[in-house]
């Protein structure tokens, strides 16, 4: 008993106080700006090993971009990753980080149902679906609730049934063998339900984007409400997002 | 010769394979393996030439730092004498040449779809139909779990045949998490595109599958890495370690209901992975490894800070370890639970954490050293009960193991080199690379072309041959400490499906 008073001790106070207003540590590849300076727009295209570059104007897509830094260290003038980790949105046109932007990404409440604030504004579970992830979005979704980041304070939580559950949560580039999977799983949360993607690959399927492997016809079919970019998204990018979302 | 002995990142010409019949082929590999326990196969696999298929048979020797590496060509759906009939070890590779190819295996005794990848030869066969073990019986009954699980886990079906509580079979389906990596190391033409396709195989083991791409592509382009490139690998793969077993310890706790076990090593791994992240910009140090060049460099303040890191981690963890392991209700869970004996991981081949658990000695950084670990004396932890106990020890000795020798690279940081020129892979070549990385060793195989680009590239993830010792393990229990004896375990869904 002592000696696990004594850890409890030696912890100290772990939790995040406000993960709206907390710092990361060291470097860190958020909200992307770019600068208006001219440079040679089609080798910067052409450095992004995800098509995620576009020219006219020149800009991002965080949807697609796999945060490697490697357009930022090309060209330094040009491109440069802030330490904002907000960057969730609910369009997907949001995304699009075009050159001169320095807006905070954000989630526009006038697209989100009138439903998502008056139900799960206090409380969301959600049913996670990996679909082809490499396990680090899941990793960081787990971190999500650890004590330090402690999401289950603002009653979000994962819950092991999609009949618990107001939605799901799915990462990874969906691929063919899970196509089946996600249909049933999403048909059994009970109405109303959201759907968030977590990380590049669940957004455009990333890498994987033009593999034969990957099926991702389950994501046309539905109105996506949260768009959390990163490889993997970080967590303080995850509880954020969802708050905006689901608060007023 | 009828066949080539090379060593670890060793880069050959494809002509200097022997190639030769199949039975002898069958004998020699077999050969190899049989009354020798040192040795073992790490990579086992066909790809087509035209209308025959090649088969690649890698055995490493622990002993003499060897690898063997012969090769056979024979016609697409012929029918062949199963490796399996003589060592069950062969039992994964040879199901994934049939499903591949349509090679039919005689006296394979388990020869069912394993991944089922979307270039599968017989289409017909799909992942919802998969035939699993069943026994008609009124007595036992069977509990399906999956693919989707209840935790934030990656997707993979569970089939047990109980008795009452007690577990007599399980039966592992894989292959959701299946996105064609292999066929898109072929097609992505990029240096760059290729590592992220590596970063992203695993991404509990980003460092490990990185560096060993990275080793392959330096082989092949003849280029030697400097101190401070091999420097900045072998610390990732120890800090990759430790965040990854600590991050498990908490999950164990977790599957045995232990709060403050779970709460303390859960959040004693994010000070590990947020120092990857004030190194490389990334918490799970995707963007770290890249071929032939460091991408960030690690400073003096860096090191300094990492010193910190470790000052304040090691007391925290060390009193948390103390604890658990003298907790009755704890230790009753672990001591006896899931058990694989030697004889039994011999047979089927694992490496790894999952080897070292029952005695079985396998570890890469000494077997087969690259990077600094030469410089280390490596003596691998090992335990001989292979019980959740053991791998859970094997754990937390390893996390200390690792820390000793970040403390002892941090005494002498090497300067940072301007990078240097390298080469574009050379043609019509083979090269072979191993890691250890957390869970045991990975093995990436590549073949280049006329032109120098990828005709062939093959991951194996120690996945692989570990799975089937979870399977094992849960014989005899309850079902009830299947949770334990998985996450214990920790094996890799993506690793395996690629």
């Amino acid at each position: 008993m002592i000696d696990n008073l004594k850890i409890l001790y030696h912890q100290g106070k772990q939790y995040i106080p406000d993960v709206t207003t907390a710092k990361v540590p060291g470097i860190f590849r958020g909200r992307p700006i770019i600068t208006l300076k001219k440079v040679d727009e089609d080798k910067l295209v052409e450095v992004c090993p995800l098509q995620a570059i576009t020219k006219n104007p020149i800009a991002i897509d965080l949807g697609k971009c796999n945060f490697c830094g490697e357009c930022t260290m090309q060209f330094p003038e040009k491109i440069s990753f802030t330490k904002d980790y907000k960057i969730a949105t609910n369009e997907r046109d949001r995304l699009i980080i075009k050159e001169g932007d320095e807006n905070p990404v954000e989630v526009n409440p006038a697209n989100v149902r009138d439903e998502i604030h008056n139900l799960f504004g206090k409380s969301l579970k959600l049913r996670q679906i990996s679909a082809g992830g490499d396990n680090s979005c899941e990793w960081e979704l787990n971190a999500s609730n650890n004590v330090q980041f402690d999401m289950s304070r603002f009653g979000i939580e994962f819950v092991a049934s999609p009949r618990h559950a107001d939605g799901i949560a799915i990462t990874g580039p969906i691929s063919e063998n899970m196509a089946e999977a996600i249909q049933i799983c999403y048909d059994a949360v009970p109405e109303p339900k959201i759907i968030v993607l977590v990380g590049t690959d669940a957004i455009s399927g990333g890498i994987f984007a033009d593999s034969f492997a990957i099926d991702r016809s389950f994501l046309n079919k539905y109105l996506i409400d949260l768009y959390i970019p990163g490889n993997p998204a970080h967590p303080l990018t995850i509880i954020n997002g969802l708050l905006d979302l689901t608060r007023k | 010769m009828n066949y080539i002995s090379v060593s670890n990142n060793q880069r050959i010409d494809i002509q200097q394979i022997p190639e030769i019949t199949y039975d002898l082929f069958f004998e020699l590999n077999t050969g190899f393996i049989i009354s020798h326990p040192e040795r073992h196969c790490v990579n086992y696999y066909g790809f087509k030439i035209s209308d025959k298929i090649k088969l690649i048979c890698c055995i490493a020797d622990d002993n003499t730092h060897e690898i063997f590496i012969s090769s056979c060509i024979i016609g697409d759906s012929t029918t062949l004498i199963a490796f399996t009939s003589k060592l069950l070890c062969f039992e994964k590779f040879e199901r994934e040449i049939h499903e591949n190819f349509g090679i039919q295996y005689i006296a394979h005794p388990w020869l069912k779809p394993l991944r089922y990848p979307y270039n599968r030869f017989d289409k017909s066969k799909t992942i919802a139909n998969y035939p699993f073990y069943s026994i008609d019986s009124e007595e036992l009954h069977e509990v399906g779990v999956g693919p989707i699980h209840a935790g934030v886990i990656e997707p993979g079906h569970f089939r047990f045949i109980c008795n009452g509580e007690q577990i007599l079979h399980l039966e592992i389906q894989l292959g959701y998490q299946h996105r064609g990596i292999e066929q898109l190391f072929i097609e992505k033409k990029n240096l760059l595109q290729r590592t992220i396709l590596a970063e992203n195989i695993a991404g509990d083991t980003v460092v490990g599958h990185t560096t060993v791409f990275s080793h392959i592509w330096e082989s092949l382009c003849g280029f030697q890495s400097s101190r401070d490139i091999q420097f900045a690998r072998t610390l990732a793969l120890e800090m990759e370690r430790i965040a990854i077993h600590t991050g498990d310890l908490s999950a164990v706790c977790t599957d045995i209901a232990y709060q403050l076990g779970s709460s303390v090593f859960g959040r004693l791994r994010t000070p590990i992975i947020n120092f990857m992240q004030e190194w490389c910009g990334n918490r799970l140090s995707k963007g770290l490894i890249r071929p032939g060049k460091n991408q960030f460099t690690f400073t003096q303040n860096l090191a300094n800070r990492l010193n910190e890191v470790l000052n304040t981690f090691e007391p925290d963890f060390d009193e948390m370890c103390k604890q658990l392991f003298k907790l009755p209700s704890a230790l009753s869970r672990f001591e006896r639970t899931g058990v694989v004996s030697y004889d039994d991981v011999l047979s089927i081949g694992t490496v790894g954490l999952s080897a070292r658990m029952s005695n079985l000695n396998r570890d890469v950084r000494l077997s087969h050293p690259y990077s600094l670990y030469n410089e280390f004396n490596h003596e691998p932890i090992y335990k001989r009960h292979g019980d959740v106990y053991s791998r859970v020890q094997i754990r937390k000795l390893e996390v200390k193991q690792s820390i000793e020798y970040i403390r002892k690279l941090l005494v002498n940081i090497p300067d940072y080199e301007e990078k240097a020129y390298m080469n574009s892979p050379k043609p019509n070549s083979f090269a072979i690379s191993m890691v250890e990385g957390w869970r045991g060793e990975i093995c990436h195989c590549a073949i280049t072309d006329d032109n120098g680009d990828f005709l062939h590239y093959k991951v194996k993830d120690p996945s692989f041959h570990n799975w089937m010792a979870l399977a094992l393990s849960v014989r005899n229990n309850e079902i009830s400490d299947f949770p334990i004896c998985n996450k214990s375990f920790n094996l890799s869904y993506c690793g395996h499906d690629l």
